[in-house]
């Protein structure tokens, strides 16, 4: 049966299958670790980090959608308090805030409160220009791109390079009109 | 609000308390991230062997870092040093923690004195995984399989830890075993070990005695019994 109306966050996640968190931060870890191997360069680990996360996060939207029973918002605003509030809860289990809205409503930060994927972690002095959970900027910007928002998501403060929250800025570029209706033969 | 998303820092990462390993993500992020860790190791390869050896590495990496995790959380600081000690700490604990149930199954395996087995019906990395036929017999435990490795080996007890896809009758999907096999080096220790106990303490240590205590397949013992 279809959900009626939207869930909050903590509903969806209490009732979905989930996974012990230290499985995750520490596999997410060998993959960095590998990266870090692989690579050699910390910004072309940065880049490859933020392409995964853009390659879960145009898969991860539709789970989204139907999960939560959200429908459209009506601006930047609500969708900024959506992923905050219900994405990073029933997918991380973890809550984040919305602040430093821009005059316009087209930019603001997202502040996470917990961060699962960084409980072990510190960075050695040969990875300080490492945004070491680049993956989730990348999953934002995935997942609002699949609705049409294009944006740019960065770090602007990262606990493990010294600041005393992980805050991530999300910047509407622009919203791409939806093509309708699609020509399903070509 | 003060404080408000506000953590607390710390200087070094060793000063932070352990955590009590109650955390829990959803099982989409998991997964979602682990098609990514596969993804990317294939672009890295030209062939399955490799893939597996990249995943298994992948899988050491936490291996290791769990051991030591509930080395210190769930033991007391102490670590097994007797080789079924060890066998049922990964079957068990290692299992538990990391994919919230007890393995299926631990076997000893019937050809050889020093393969065990452990099997899950549905391993919680393969299921959502289907293997293209192209991709013959890879499988995505590899990576579970290098997380054992990871274990045994920094435990002291060197193995090479294989993933293997075994039908079962009357099922769709096949289950995955996990195949450990000791290296000589630990047979030749615990020997070793055999051989030093007889001469030190205990002149009557038999077959059940050595291998409850020490080693299920002590080359002492197992000459002794075969002939």
């Amino acid at each position: 049966m279809a959900p009626v109306g939207p869930r909050s966050g903590d509903a969806i996640f209490s009732s979905i299958d989930r996974v012990n968190a230290e499985l995750f931060m520490l596999t997410y870890g060998a993959i960095v670790r590998q990266l870090l191997t692989d690579l050699e360069e910390v910004e072309e680990v940065n880049k490859q980090l933020d392409q995964m996360g853009y390659n879960i996060g145009i898969r991860l939207i539709d789970e989204f959608l139907a999960k939560s029973g959200v429908s459209r918002c009506v601006d930047f605003k609500e969708t900024a308090e959506m992923i905050a509030k219900v994405g990073f809860k029933m997918f991380l289990g973890v809550t984040a805030s919305v602040s430093s809205w821009e005059a316009d409503g087209t930019c603001c930060s997202i502040i996470l409160e917990d961060n699962p994927l960084v409980d072990f972690v510190e960075l050695p002095d040969t990875c300080q220009g490492l945004y070491y959970c680049n993956v989730l900027s990348g999953v934002i910007r995935g997942a609002l791109e699949m609705v049409s928002m294009k944006t740019e998501v960065t770090w602007t403060r990262d606990v493990l390079r010294g600041d005393d929250a992980y805050e991530l800025q999300v910047k509407l570029l622009k919203q791409v009109a939806e093509e309708y209706p699609y020509k399903d033969d070509e | 609000m003060i404080g408000v998303g506000k953590m607390k820092q710390y200087s070094n990462v060793l000063d932070k308390p352990l955590s009590k390993g109650k955390q829990e993500v959803s099982l989409t992020a998991f997964s979602f991230l682990f098609s990514e860790l596969v993804q990317y190791n294939q672009t890295q390869v030209d062939n399955i062997a490799e893939l597996e050896r990249r995943l298994e590495d992948a899988g050491y990496a936490v291996g290791a870092r769990v051991l030591e995790l509930l080395c210190n959380r769930e033991k007391g600081n102490r670590r097994e040093t007797r080789l079924l000690g060890i066998l049922s700490f990964v079957h068990s604990t290692v299992w538990k923690v990391l994919f919230g149930k007890i393995a299926d199954s631990l076997e000893k395996g019937t050809e050889h004195e020093d393969e065990y087995m452990i099997s899950e019906k549905e391993l919680l990395v393969n299921r959502f995984i289907s293997i293209p036929k192209d991709m013959g017999t890879f499988n995505c435990g590899a990576f579970v399989a290098g997380i054992v490795k990871g274990v045994l080996d920094n435990a002291g007890f060197p193995a090479v830890v294989t993933a293997h896809f075994v039908p079962i009758e009357g099922q769709q999907r096949p289950r995955t075993t996990i195949l450990i096999k000791f290296a000589d080096e630990v047979n030749a220790y615990i020997t070793l070990f055999h051989s030093l106990f007889l001469k030190l303490w205990d002149k009557t240590l038999t077959f059940d005695t050595c291998s409850a205590f020490f080693h299920p397949f002590c080359n002492r013992c197992l000459k002794e019994r075969h002939g």
